[in-house]
């Protein structure tokens, strides 16, 4: 459907390489897999990114090594490339300049210009990395961290092979211990240089790269269980954080104080994204469900969809006006006389057999309706 | 005097209201009338005597109390047995016209509709099953090969639990735990090829925990084992199982993760049951807790089969999946019970 495509709400990525596209408005799923129509595991989506920032087009980093884009306008699969170099899965998509650059987990990270299939630039970040990440202020600016590898700030725009930032481990715990390192999420603060870190030791950090120290600036821990994902609140004073026992959490940064939890995770949590002027957070993770929280008045679950495979990534559309989009969009009529047209100018036989058929259908790519269940009131703003 | 005719009075009251139940005992009304407070006696029937809203919880006096609770549950019996009967009599009245039986409701109908049960067509659930970890035993590519444990130093029960277990599941080795950490048992396990890692935990010389791990990657399911029975303890139990592969039936795994546990222990068993043996291990689940039970069958006639229980019995109850081998600490869940978000409601079960 491509009319239902562009007022999807969240763009889910799964460990079967099917892309699901997600109306929460009318809590319908959407499946969208590549022209052959079948799932597969070895295009296990591991990074989704926006390719604009008028969200008409989202770029898939599978596991094999192609970067596949897919147009939310058309609801198809435009074109995939194959971006090899390294091993693992890819850690981190962006866009810059007109380039794509691909981050996989053994530290290759590259930039690929458009049209080529040769990339213009190659940087090594260290083995084994957890996360890459491009600063929505500054595109030229990457972060980069991972386990036994520290943070790192990368600028593309200079031609050195050194990071602008390196950030240095904490000092000897109390045991006189190393502390290990292992950055799982990083995000940038808008509005300043800051980063926030989450790691697998369940510690939170904020690293400050106007400042003459390389250590973190604050550091809270929260749970006993691995960070896995997180997410900026709208507002930039908290972050919110998941870990592998399904357990969020919003962290206020000017204290690194826990401000609440949120209930309602089974499983890992693998995906997480704030809205940005908005307090609704969207979670996704191995227990194979998308949820959709609120974190303000009042603070709860909004919406529950079942989607069948383990999802490993999610983008959520960052569109104003989510709650007041009409039931049934108004480009639909239209495009029904268009194919209208097309279905009359063939021969009769064929055209009765094909108008059982929905006249949206006969789009390339295999899709499946699902109807979602489970308790999703739409409160209205 | 008075008193004691008041309470003689009563009694025979009491007993008069008995005999027929919304009495009338003429003889004893104007005497009770008369010496209670000398009022008026009343033409209604005797039960009507007392205020509207009077329960028998109010009666202080204990016999008293309990004597007409029991008159009270004989009447309601009563009422319970003619109203059976009318009912009875009316369905054979009414012959094939009658209103079908009503279904008692239970606690399996009531249970709340789960999004997560799988549909049979359900295309991208078929794919995802045939390409998870257990892909290479469904696909015949392995075969099991079960390394079964206990927590360290375990006590005798214990101990013959996890003997009699390697009766049961074909191509399963014991060995015990010796204090080693089961992250450096799992790399060498892989190496010798087995298949799955099965580890009792034991408190307070009783098993209470099983670990079931599928060894090259696969996830770790973590249960809490209870009733554990040793043969010994099986009233009307046969003789020894054989070495013969028993079939699996695996009862009511509906959901997703149910799917996945039942696959799970669909894999510890060879593909190949050897019905000579006759033995046959289930796995039944049931408001989510999963019941072991090992049989072994003999066909009596064309439609009586006699079953005689061998084997220990268990109870399993699932705490949490990990993808992964065992790494409880750093390990990513796929599904954990959270028991005060989850067991909100008595109707809703998870596997």
């Amino acid at each position: 459907m491509a009319a239902s495509a562009r007022w999807n709400h969240v763009w889910v990525g799964s460990e079967t390489g099917i892309l699901k596209g997600v109306n929460l408005v009318r809590k319908q799923a959407v499946n969208f897999t590549e022209a052959a129509g079948r799932p597969r595991r070895e295009e296990e989506v591991s990074a989704l990114c926006w390719a604009d920032a008028a969200e008409s087009q989202i770029l898939i980093g599978c596991a094999n090594g192609t970067v596949k884009s897919f147009s939310t306008e058309e609801g198809k699969f435009l074109r995939s490339r194959c971006c090899p170099g390294g091993e693992g899965t890819f850690r981190g998509l962006a866009k810059h300049d007109g380039c794509l650059v691909t981050c996989v987990e053994s530290g290759i990270l590259r930039v690929w210009p458009e049209d080529s299939s040769e990339h213009i630039k190659e940087l090594s970040v260290g083995p084994s990395v957890c996360r890459m990440r491009q600063d929505p202020d500054r595109p030229h600016i990457m972060a980069t961290g991972g386990k036994e590898n520290s943070l790192k700030v990368w600028d593309l725009q200079t031609s050195s092979r050194e990071p602008v930032f390196r950030a240095k481990n904490v000092r000897n715990d109390w045991l006189n211990l190393r502390v290990p390192i292992w950055d799982q999420d990083i995000q940038f603060l808008s509005g300043s240089q800051k980063i926030v870190t989450c790691t697998g030791h369940r510690q939170v950090r904020v690293y400050d790269p106007a400042s003459p120290q390389r250590r973190p600036v604050l550091e809270t821990t929260y749970g006993e269980y691995p960070l896995m994902a997180m997410t900026l609140t709208p507002g930039g004073n908290s972050v919110v954080v998941g870990n592998t026992h399904g357990q969020l959490a919003e962290i206020d940064l000017r204290q690194g104080r826990l401000v609440c939890c949120l209930k309602g995770l089974a499983g890992s949590v693998r995906g997480l994204q704030c809205h940005p002027t908005q307090p609704i957070l969207a979670s996704c993770g191995l227990d194979r469900v998308l949820r959709v929280h609120r974190l303000r008045e009042p603070r709860g679950l909004e919406h529950k969809v079942y989607l069948k495979s383990r999802l490993n990534c999610l983008l959520l559309s960052g569109r104003d006006n989510w709650e007041d989009e009409p039931r049934d969009p108004a480009p639909v009529p239209y495009e029904e006389t268009e194919t209208d047209e097309l279905w009359d100018s063939l021969v009769p036989v064929v055209a009765g057999a094909k108008r059982k058929q929905r006249p949206l259908g006969a789009q390339p790519g295999g899709k499946k309706q699902q109807a979602l269940g489970g308790p999703s009131p739409v409160s209205s703003l | 005097m008075a008193r004691s005719g008041e309470a003689g009075g009563g009694g025979e009251d009491r007993r008069g209201a008995k005999r027929k139940a919304p009495a009338e005992s003429p003889g004893e009304a104007p005497e009770d009338g008369a010496t209670e407070s000398g009022a008026p006696e009343q033409p209604q029937p005797r039960p009507a005597a007392f205020p509207p809203g009077f329960s028998i919880s109010e009666i202080k006096n204990k016999q008293r109390r309990h004597f007409m609770f029991v008159r009270w549950k004989q009447q309601q019996r009563k009422e319970k047995l003619a109203a059976k009967k009318k009912l009875k009599k009316e369905r054979e009245a009414l012959g094939d016209k009658a209103p079908p039986k009503p279904v008692p409701k239970t606690i399996e109908n009531q249970r709340v509709y789960d999004e997560t049960i799988v549909d049979p067509n359900d295309e991208e659930v078929a794919y995802d099953e045939a390409t998870d970890e257990f892909a290479s035993h469904f696909n015949r590519q392995t075969s099991p090969k079960i390394l079964i444990t206990t927590s360290d130093r375990p006590r005798g029960r214990t101990v013959r639990f996890c003997e009699q277990l390697s009766t049961v599941i074909p191509n399963s080795h014991v060995y015990y735990r010796r204090g080693l950490a089961l992250k450096r048992i799992i790399p060498q396990c892989i190496s010798r090829d087995f298949t799955d890692l099965i580890v009792i935990n034991e408190d307070r010389k009783i098993p209470n925990g099983l670990v079931l791990s599928h060894l090259p990657h696969g996830p770790t399911a973590h249960f809490r084992m209870s009733s554990v029975r040793l043969r010994k303890e099986i009233k009307r139990k046969g003789k020894e199982p054989t070495q013969h592969s028993p079939e699996v039936i695996l009862n009511n795994f509906t959901t997703r993760l149910g799917h996945s546990i039942g696959r799970m222990f669909a894999s510890l068993f060879p593909h190949d049951p050897q019905f000579i043996g006759r033995q046959v291990a289930t796995f039944h689940n049931q408001r989510d807790y999963i019941f072991f039970r090992f049989h072994r069958y003999l066909f009596k006639s064309e439609k009586k089969v006699g079953i005689q229980e061998l084997g220990p019995r268990f109870t399993l109850k699932l705490r949490s999946l990990q993808k992964g081998t065992f790494d409880s600490k750093y390990g990513e869940y796929e599904w954990v019970h959270k028991p005060r978000e989850m067991d909100t409601s008595r109707r809703k079960f998870h596997l």
